[in-house]
């Protein structure tokens, strides 16, 4: 119990400010330093916005180097129905959701199999989940995207009869990517959780699936919830997949339509300013809600050592 | 008789457990007795996740390497023919834009690791002194680290653009033949998408550090001070050095991110024109009219060597020193 007390504290630590006992001490430069380096962190986010709250006519009329003319949302309302961002999102919903649940699944169930049950090809299998986490992507794109068009399917089930252009395979490839880096993690935090809770429950008759369900899964909230949050971003975030695997604009998720947009907005760029802002909304309210719990997720998967 | 065996069976393991239990102390643990259910229950476990990395990573990879040698258009599985080296020899004496690519996936790694890292450290040390604001700045750096690269690419296109970018207009060019188009002049695209690339890695590796130095225990810093180290000595000597699982972690992550640099390149004009890197060149021969699969392979094969590096010693680095024992 120990050892999940302590990484529990762990994961409130990374986001936590600490107070301290030594004497406050004022750092003007210091101040001064991070003050320019924020501000030029926030002008190219400040800049898509400012320009996405001002009318093209008013921009046309008195430049973009301007204050003048009005502020509104007109741009977003406009890119939200012209960029078929409806749609878009549904699309990122689709693709997001049933990826982050089938990865924290595998994920679990392998990490527990090679944490918690001693047998001879653990590391090697842990190996070669990290490894295929950490390859470019690049790397398998053309085997994948051959295989994926070679492979016949009934059209009842895709209508390009082949696993192209159908959400399974961006799923199917997003999941593979990712099991490999929430093994690493999760099994790292099942091996910090004592080995008697395990032994008392076997001791009791507890087969494998309810020491994995039952046991230690409960323990591992904190992880699953910081992963959870971590692949959310990873997924939602995800362009070159859809990319490679949908040619047909209607399945795309938003993180890789809006490329297209800049095509469809032409030389709009108030308007792809905005299209481009609707797309960190998602993100922007997961980076407020869920901020503690992303940055535990990075953290997690670089602590160990 | 398979069930009475089965129930003995079960106990006598139990009393061996206990009792090994108290005479070794709970050092690492196996499971002594598993039922044909919990086999069964294991080997889903196990399978299913194997499966598909095998499936949809392994293979894959393995298959580039085996297309590399090979001649095909990417229609017919009959079509596939044997091309010896011929591949690896287009790639190094004719292509044009290979040595082009190779030379800006190093700049691309010597940028992130010579200016954003060390930006990303910067900040994390200032950051992790008790100052005020610390956690609004830290925000504020945090930010991109969010985004999809693509969207940063989006972001900055605005920024950058010649005629309507804030970066013109700042450095007071706007509107004059002057002008710099950052993102479509070949000579300087690359160094703007590493500043943008840079936007977001420094962030990342601030998060990082900062959680490695709430790691680094405070009374190595205390000792050091009593010995009269000024803060620049305590940190390159003491604080530096206590962070090495960290800084390999950092040196890893910086080598990876510089070979999968793609989104911004791609989403900017698909990595051609001075922004050409071998990841994108694998993707333009698989989707591009040629569609030349054994020269994109032999590319692909090349990022997978090179790959290989910063893989094997984050590998060795993690699981080295559980092999041993």
């Amino acid at each position: 119990m120990s050892v999940t007390a302590s990484t529990g504290r762990r994961l409130e630590d990374d986001g936590g400010a600490r107070r301290g006992g030594s004497r406050p001490r004022y750092h003007y430069g210091t101040h001064i330093f991070l003050s320019v380096m924020a501000v030029m962190w926030l002008v190219p986010l400040g800049w898509a916005l400012f320009t996405a709250l001002r009318p093209k006519a008013d921009t046309d009329k008195y430049g973009y180097f301007s204050v003048g003319g009005a502020f509104n949302f007109d741009n977003f309302v406009q890119a939200w129905t012209q960029g078929g961002f409806p749609h878009y999102f549904v699309n990122s919903l689709i693709i997001t959701v049933p990826t982050i649940l089938l990865v924290l699944l595998f994920s679990s169930m392998m990490a527990f199999a090679v944490s918690r049950v001693g047998w001879k090809f653990n590391i090697t299998l842990l190996i070669m989940f990290t490894a295929g986490n950490l390859l470019p992507p690049q790397v398998l794109a053309t085997p994948l995207f051959e295989m994926f068009k070679l492979l016949p399917l009934p059209y009842w089930f895709s209508d390009s009869g082949s696993l192209l252009n159908t959400y399974i395979s961006v799923i199917a490839v997003n999941t593979a990517f990712q099991i490999g880096f929430c093994t690493f993690v999760l099994s790292n935090y099942m091996k910090a959780l004592s080995t008697d809770l395990t032994e008392a429950a076997l001791v009791d008759g507890a087969g494998i699936w309810r020491q994995y369900r039952s046991i230690i899964m409960p323990l591992c909230k904190p992880a699953i919830a910081a992963l959870a949050t971590l692949e959310l971003i990873f997924i939602y975030n995800d362009y070159f997949w859809p990319l490679l695997l949908i040619q047909n604009g209607d399945r795309l998720p938003v993180t890789t339509a809006i490329n297209n947009l800049q095509g469809t907005f032409l030389s709009n760029y108030n308007l792809l300013a905005a299209g481009a802002t609707i797309t960190v909304i998602p993100t922007l309210v997961v980076y407020l809600l869920l901020q503690r719990q992303f940055v535990a997720g990075l953290t997690l998967g670089s602590s160990k050592g | 008789m398979s069930t009475s065996t089965e129930t003995t069976g079960t106990r006598a393991p139990r009393a061996a457990t206990a009792g090994r239990r108290k005479a070794a102390g709970g050092g690492p643990r196996r499971v002594r007795r598993l039922s044909r259910r919990d086999k069964i229950v294991l080997a889903v476990m196990v399978g299913v996740p194997t499966l598909i990395q095998l499936l949809l990573i392994w293979i894959p990879t393995l298959l580039s390497i085996f297309l590399s040698f090979m001649r095909w258009n990417g229609l017919s599985l009959a079509d596939i023919k044997a091309a010896g080296l011929a591949n690896y020899a287009y790639v190094f004496n004719d292509s044009p834009a290979f040595w082009p690519a190779v030379q800006h996936n190093i700049l691309w790694l010597l940028f992130l690791a010579v200016v954003a890292t060390p930006l990303g450290l910067l900040l994390a040390v200032l950051l992790d002194q008790q100052i005020r604001g610390s956690k609004i700045y830290q925000s504020v750096f945090f930010i991109p680290v969010m985004l999809s690269l693509a969207l940063i690419g989006i972001i900055w296109q605005l920024f950058y653009q010649r005629d309507h970018g804030l970066l013109n207009f700042l450095l007071g060019t706007a509107g004059t033949p002057q002008a710099v188009d950052w993102f479509g002049d070949s000579s300087v695209n690359i160094w703007a998408a590493m500043v943008a690339a840079t936007w977001r890695h420094a962030g990342y590796v601030m998060i990082l550090y900062l959680a490695g130095l709430k790691g680094v225990d405070p009374s190595l810093k205390e000792a050091a001070a009593l010995d009269g180290a000024n803060a620049t000595q305590t940190f390159f000597r003491i604080v530096f050095p206590a962070m090495a699982p960290i800084n390999i972690v950092i040196v890893v992550i910086t080598i990876i991110e510089s070979l999968r640099a793609f989104d911004v390149v791609w989403v900017i004009n698909k990595g051609t024109n001075g922004l050409e890197l071998i990841s994108a060149l694998v993707i333009t021969y698989l989707v591009g009219e040629g569609q030349s699969i054994g020269i994109g392979s032999a590319f692909a094969v090349i990022l997978l060597v090179i790959s290989l590096v910063p893989i094997t010693i984050y590998l060795s680095r993690v699981f080295g020193k559980e092999k041993k024992p």
